[in-house]
């Protein structure tokens, strides 16, 4: 068995081991996460690109493979410690184990599938573990949170299987072997000879059905609820990794596409949903009042910053939007792992039940205080350096978008330093239920905040030449 | 199967159409019986494209998608969906005048759309998969317009499976689709309309409705 197979397949066994012992199923969950990191690893010191039946790995499939090993296994942790106050019975911790570990074994399924079918139904298979996920609570809000996200993203994820499709019509005269036809790999070398008008409509369905998915606007209005209405560490996967898997299947749509000199350049589109989003959840994250929902419409603004890099494209663009993906998920795990913990010490969610977490419990805030800082775009860690390479990819390729680029820099990160100092700095409210911010929580935290500063000012070099393989995969 | 006048393309043409003309009738339809009923016309007309389209293409795979189409979208799920309204208070079972009108006439707009958009980008490809294509993304618009425009979940969940419908019905247009796609939608079908019946009971029973609309005052940040 390979390596690939083996990853996909060890979540899978491990979630029917999970439901079937829910005594030792936080620890258990953990080792789970760590052997599918080494999994990841090991796959990443093999040869790329590395390919099997419909399983194909190449360097932008591995990086992210290897990041969501590192988010699975932070949020395995910081679930040992968030579930068990959850207060869920035996059932519900059966099934939110089980669910959390087949969503893992969807993602890595999406992320390393050449089939474009196959990546699809993982896709969807993904979804719907989240949306049980998020409904657990049974609140009126949990319920209205997954409702929401099953309806829109079913919807999307209809019209990127539509793009699919056409994808395979577009191929049939090219490929007499129909298993071809869905292949990512084999698609993008018969698209210049392909019919560029096919290809176009393929890009717009996949563009705005898996654009739902990942959150870009106008197609956004499902995110903010999911994240804030479902368990913590549902949240912090739903950032961390499913957003990545949506944009990597826009990311294939796109490489398709513009292999062939005659259809539309994809690139536009894909800023001009970036601007969008980047716009938007700029000025709507000022007016906030759930800790949860002011993370989640910062995945819009990242993901939308994400998008422009990858529309602009070319060396710099794609490193920047590749090295943009990793901060965003590092980051946006460990803000909430923070947030979840906090809102459990404090007895509430709400931004005014939150504050001065840096006084009452010093590591958590701090912790807090300089992942916000990195959200919000500025040193020392990761996302300045991608904001930063693609502000000067703009500059030189358009710079007219250099202004709109950084207005959205700007009020967005204003606004999250803003909700920083209320959260974390000031007089601190009092707790609900005191008690230390926990190993569990702070571990995860610190070592993502760790690994975003390394990419930043001290890229190992094995992992500098795997993002620039990546990005050059792209093209 | 080159144009009109050839038979396999006449017949599929006109299941397609048949189809689509379904579409319209549960877009006019107020009363979420009939709703249901057209739902399970629609899947069984969809399963007699996909039997078609296997005996035309000699893919004897496209008879395993009609027969799951059939069991699924032509009679399981529509018997769920029929029971759920039956446990609805008579009230709720049919929805609010008004709306209908401009959502037919919407409709047609949509489909018009659907023409535009496929027919110029598809010069290259056969005429049957064009007016397959054009047909399945009419479908497809009107499930998505239904869902807009209703404020019932099972009406959206009706509409979810619209526009699944007219996803296969693409699918099998496409002559040596790998089978995979088609498999796959078609069980996950079954696993959507399944968890869209857990959250309506669920609702059901919090809200004693099945309005989304109820939900609205739930919203987070409203409070």
């Amino acid at each position: 068995m390979s390596l690939a197979t083996a990853l996909i397949l060890l979540p899978l066994l491990g979630a029917a081991l999970l439901a079937a012992l829910p005594r030792v199923a936080p620890l258990l969950n953990i080792a789970i996460s760590a052997a599918c990191l080494v999994l990841a690893l090991l796959l990443l010191a093999g040869p790329l690109p590395y390919g099997e039946g419909w399983l194909r790995a190449d360097a932008l499939s591995v990086s992210l493979v290897v990041l969501a090993g590192i988010v699975g296994l932070g949020t395995a942790i910081f679930s040992w410690q968030d579930i068990q106050g959850e207060g869920f019975d035996t059932a519900r911790t059966r099934f939110y184990h089980a669910a959390f570990q087949g969503f893992m074994a969807t993602h890595f399924l999406a992320l390393l599938s050449d089939n474009l079918g196959i990546m699809w139904v993982a896709i969807e298979a993904g979804t719907l573990a989240c949306v049980l996920m998020v409904g657990l609570h049974r609140t009126p809000a949990a319920i209205e949170a997954a409702w929401k996200f099953f309806i829109l993203c079913g919807f999307g994820i209809a019209l990127a299987l539509f793009g699919i499709i056409v994808l395979a019509l577009a191929a049939a005269p090219h490929l007499p072997h129909g298993d071809l036809r869905l292949s990512a790999a084999a698609l993008r070398e018969i698209a210049p000879a392909a019919e560029p008008g096919l290809l176009n409509l393929a890009f717009v369905f996949l563009l705005v059905g898996f654009g739902t998915k990942a959150g870009l606007v106008p197609l956004h209005s499902w995110l903010p609820d999911a994240h804030a209405e479902g368990p913590t560490p549902i949240a912090a996967v739903l950032s961390g990794l499913l957003l990545n898997s949506a944009m990597l299947g826009i990311l294939r749509g796109e490489a398709i596409v513009a292999a062939n000199p005659g259809s539309w350049a994809p690139g536009g589109f894909l800023i001009g949903m970036g601007v969008a989003s980047l716009l938007l959840a700029g000025v709507t994250l000022w007016r906030r009042r759930d800790a949860k929902r002011l993370f989640g419409w910062s995945s819009i603004e990242h993901m939308g910053i994400a998008a422009i890099a990858f529309g602009l494209g070319g060396p710099l663009g794609n490193m920047a939007g590749i090295l943009h993906l990793w901060g965003h998920s590092l980051l946006k795990s460990a803000a909430f792992f923070a947030i979840g913990r906090a809102a459990r010490l404090k007895g509430g969610q709400r931004m005014d039940q939150i504050g001065g977490l840096a006084r009452s419990h010093p590591a958590l805030g701090w912790g807090l205080v300089l992942v916000m800082v990195g959200l919000a775009g500025l040193p020392p860690a990761s996302l300045f350096a991608s904001e930063w390479m693609l502000a000067v990819a703009l500059g030189r390729e358009a710079p007219w978008l250099l202004l709109p680029y950084v207005a959205g820099l700007l009020v967005a990160a204003l606004a999250l330093l803003h909700a920083m100092q209320r959260l974390c700095l000031g007089p601190p409210t009092p707790d609900a239920a005191p008690g230390p911010a926990g190993w569990a929580t702070l571990a995860p935290i610190w070592c993502n905040l760790a690994l975003a500063v390394i990419l930043a000012i001290a890229l190992p070099a094995p992992l500098r030449a795997l993002l620039r393989d990546a990005a050059q995969v792209l093209g | 199967m080159t144009g009109p006048g050839d038979i396999a393309y006449d017949v599929a043409h006109l299941l397609g159409g048949a189809m689509l003309l379904v579409g319209f009738v549960m877009l006019g339809q107020r009363r979420i019986g009939a709703l249901i009923a057209a739902l399970a016309a629609q899947g069984v007309l969809l399963a007699l494209a996909a039997f078609w389209q296997g005996h035309v293409q000699a893919a004897p795979q496209l008879y395993l998608t009609g027969l799951i189409a059939l069991l699924a979208k032509g009679i399981a799920i529509p018997l769920v969906l029929h029971r759920l309204a039956g446990e609805l208070p008579p009230p709720l079972r049919t929805e609010a005048p008004g709306r209908m009108g401009a959502g037919l006439v919407l409709g047609v707009g949509l489909v018009g759309l659907a023409m535009l958009v496929v027919v110029p980008a598809t010069t290259g490809a056969g005429a049957l998969a064009r007016v397959d294509l054009s047909m399945a993304l009419s479908i497809l618009l009107l499930g998505a317009l239904m869902m807009v425009t209703r404020r019932s979940a099972l009406a959206h969940v009706a509409g979810l499976l619209t526009i699944e419908n007219g996803l296969i019905l693409a699918a099998v247009g496409v002559a040596g689709m790998p089978l995979v796609v088609e498999l796959s939608a078609g069980g996950l079908v079954l696993v959507v309309a399944l968890i869209a019946g857990v959250f309506a009971r669920q609702m059901r029973e919090r809200f004693a409705s099945l309005d989304p609309g109820v939900l609205d005052r739930h919203r987070g940040e409203g409070r």
